[in-house]
């Protein structure tokens, strides 16, 4: 948009007599019509695919095909289902997913937790810089990792092993960075009581600052659930073996790998319904933690 | 200042630090740092994968890797070129779309006289929390030959294409429907010069038809956060301001572009650059919609150093290409934060001009 970055004032007034009377009842109603027509429109284009996955899952393969825009599946058959489950390695995909999820997520929430407290707030020499690397390492891009990664997992001799899936991802920088910004917050008069009875760096932090942070481990966890449980570069380049692959994994597998033969849509969009429901619910139940999240990286710039 | 009463404190305080970040230290040192360093060191050799990239008969190359990517009149280099091509016009396309979407719908959804605004903001912003292997499913069959996209197309009397088997640039088809260029026949001048291994007619392409269509999945996909970014902004812009313009008699329009706007120069700012730093760095979505096809019209660095490693199995290439990428990624990182600083001191003007570069 060519807005002019020099006019930093407002345009002088046009002249416009008696403007307010116009505004009345009529221009509001246009006005609510039209932004409701918008937000409607886009409503629907936000979430009707979810429509056509949720349905088509449901569908024959020959109804998809014909009818792919259509909400209901005719014949409902749930076919597609007991396909997934007893003709292809979903159960797997989904046990090796819960696992990693939950390994990973409690110990994020603990090892983040603790370096964000001790980056916050206690006295070590080496805090300073340490805290620049996590900073630093924020901005590295996933992306560049993949080939380092492997050759690391390689090199430790844990490549294709529940270790190469999990470890890697058990701290993150930015879960340090958060929690950190959170102690940093919390009045220091509290842990000064909690010292002068008598409590050390470990009490102090575990029963006393801990439970505060309450609001922040609970984004914490959700980001850390939300984060491994749809994580898909990592796993590309960390396990091969079949029986290691998670969900995400699984489902690119079951994609590209039978694109040449029978297409199999609804089969391939159930497994990804699947695969989409438990962060679905977590994100209704715990929206506004997402939404703290979203704009806690607008602070952050 | 250690003194000598406190030492006891303050010795159990430098123990217990350093015990609480050695978890953290270790993960993110051997799975961060320490990669970095080692595909450092495989990118300046000729390392295929078997054995370790350290051991001695690992033929050292020094800078070959690259200078094949950029000097060497090859296969490499083309693959390379078409890749960077691909995603400067996904970035192209993508980053001031989604950038005016978001604003957009943020825009509607603050209207104070509109209810059911938490409804819509979910919707919106759903999307973005769901798995990028999960939603690439779905747009493959959205996007299939009698998907829906095309359902809906031609209801409007529009045959679509073949979305995922179409490599022809838009911007040709563009050129050839304006009747500019024939794009069976272009110009001999622009198919036989070009720089870097691709000739002028190559590099005008526009993103591909296939492309198009991960374009529309990512825009989609990413809306919703940066529409967020742009509500918390706007909440923000006090509103005095612009009843100030209302009782001056300016226009809805004119508030908007007067009052609104610049106020929100540092949150467009932010969600541009972040844009930017996501769309060079997109994977997923090309893994499990195109894998770089059709005719290598969605190739993109980050895929292409994935391929050239773990299925051509020269992982010096590949970890060559991933750092050109590290290189383009640092540098709109250091942009960014340069701008973002120099708006934040009081007086800072020269950011207004570096916005309008990027």
């Amino acid at each position: 948009m060519a807005v002019s970055t020099a006019t930093r004032t407002a345009p002088a007034p046009p002249a416009g007599p008696t403007r307010r009377a116009g505004e009345g009842s009529g221009r509001v109603l246009a006005s609510r019509f039209a932004g409701y027509t918008i937000l409607v429109f886009f409503s629907l284009v936000f979430l009707y695919p979810f429509v056509i996955q949720i349905a088509n899952s449901f569908k024959t393969e020959a109804d998809a095909a014909a009818h792919p825009l259509s909400p209901v599946p005719e014949p409902f058959t749930a076919e597609s289902m007991t396909r997934i489950f007893e003709g292809t390695a979903f159960p797997t995909w989904l046990g090796n997913s819960v696992l990693v999820t939950v390994v990973v997520t409690l110990s994020r929430v603990l090892l983040d937790s603790m370096a964000g407290y001790a980056l916050s707030r206690l006295r070590f020499r080496g805090r300073g810089p340490l805290f620049a690397a996590v900073i630093a390492l924020m901005a590295v891009p996933p992306v560049v990792l993949l080939i380092p990664k492997f050759l690391v997992l390689n090199q430790l001799g844990i490549y294709n092993s529940y270790a190469a899936l999990i470890v890697p991802l058990m701290a993150d920088a930015a879960g340090v960075f958060i929690m950190k910004q959170f102690f940093d917050s919390v009045p220091a008069g509290v842990e000064e009581a909690a010292r002068i009875d008598g409590a050390g760096p470990f009490r102090t932090y575990w029963s006393v600052v801990l439970p505060m942070a309450r609001p922040a481990l609970i984004t914490l966890t959700i980001l850390s659930f939300q984060g491994s449980w749809n994580e898909f570069p990592h796993t590309l380049v960390a396990v091969q073996n079949p029986g290691l692959f998670t969900l995400p994994r699984g489902l690119a597998d079951l994609v590209s790998g039978s694109l040449g033969a029978g297409t199999q849509y609804p089969l391939k969009l159930g497994a990804a319904l699947l695969a989409t429901i438990p962060v679905a619910i977590i994100f209704v139940a715990f929206q506004r933690y997402f939404v703290r999240d979203a704009n806690e990286g607008a602070d952050k710039g | 200042m250690t003194t000598t009463a406190n030492r006891g404190a303050r010795g159990d305080e430098r123990r217990a630090g350093w015990f609480f970040v050695t978890p953290i230290v270790l993960i993110l040192g051997l799975f961060m740092l320490l990669p970095i360093l080692m595909a450092l060191w495989t990118s300046l050799t000729d390392w295929n994968g078997q054995g370790s990239p350290f051991a001695g008969d690992v033929p050292f190359v020094g800078l070959d890797n690259y200078t094949q990517l950029f000097a060497t009149d090859d296969l490499a280099r083309l693959d390379f070129m078409t890749s960077l091509r691909n995603n400067a016009y996904y970035v192209l396309f993508v980053v001031p779309i989604q950038t005016a979407l978001a604003l957009g719908l943020a825009l509607v959804v603050n209207n104070r006289l509109l209810r059911g605004k938490g409804f819509f903001r979910t919707a919106f912003y759903f999307p973005s929390v769901t798995s990028s292997v999960a939603i690439s499913v779905v747009f493959l069959f959205m996007f299939a030959n009698g998907g829906a996209i095309n359902a809906v197309l031609s209801a409007f009397g529009v045959s679509g294409p073949q979305w995922f088997s179409d490599s022809r640039g838009v911007l040709h088809l563009l050129l050839g429907r304006i009747g500019v260029v024939d794009p069976t026949a272009p110009p001999s001048v622009l198919t036989e010069h070009g720089i870097l291994g691709l000739s002028w007619w190559d590099w005008a392409s526009g993103p591909s038809v296939a492309m198009c269509a991960i374009i529309a999945l990512v825009v989609w996909t990413t809306s919703g956060t940066f529409m967020l970014m742009f509500l918390a902004a706007l909440q923000n812009v006090p509103v005095q301001l612009d009843e100030a313009g209302m009782i001056d008699g300016a226009s809805r329009w004119q508030r908007f572009i007067y009052i609104t706007l610049p106020q929100l120069r540092p949150t467009t700012f932010l969600v541009m650059t972040l844009g930017l730093i996501g769309t060079w760095q997109v994977f997923d979505q090309i893994y499990v919609m195109s894998q770089g096809n059709p005719a290598k019209t969605t190739l993109t660095p980050a895929f292409l150093s994935y391929r050239t490693a773990f299925r051509d199995f020269d992982y010096g290439s590949g970890a060559a290409i991933s750092f050109v990428l590290f290189l383009i990624i640092v540098l709109l990182t250091l942009l960014q934060r340069r701008v973002m600083r120099e708006r934040n001191e009081p007086g800072g003007r020269g950011a207004g001009p570096a916005r309008r570069r990027v």
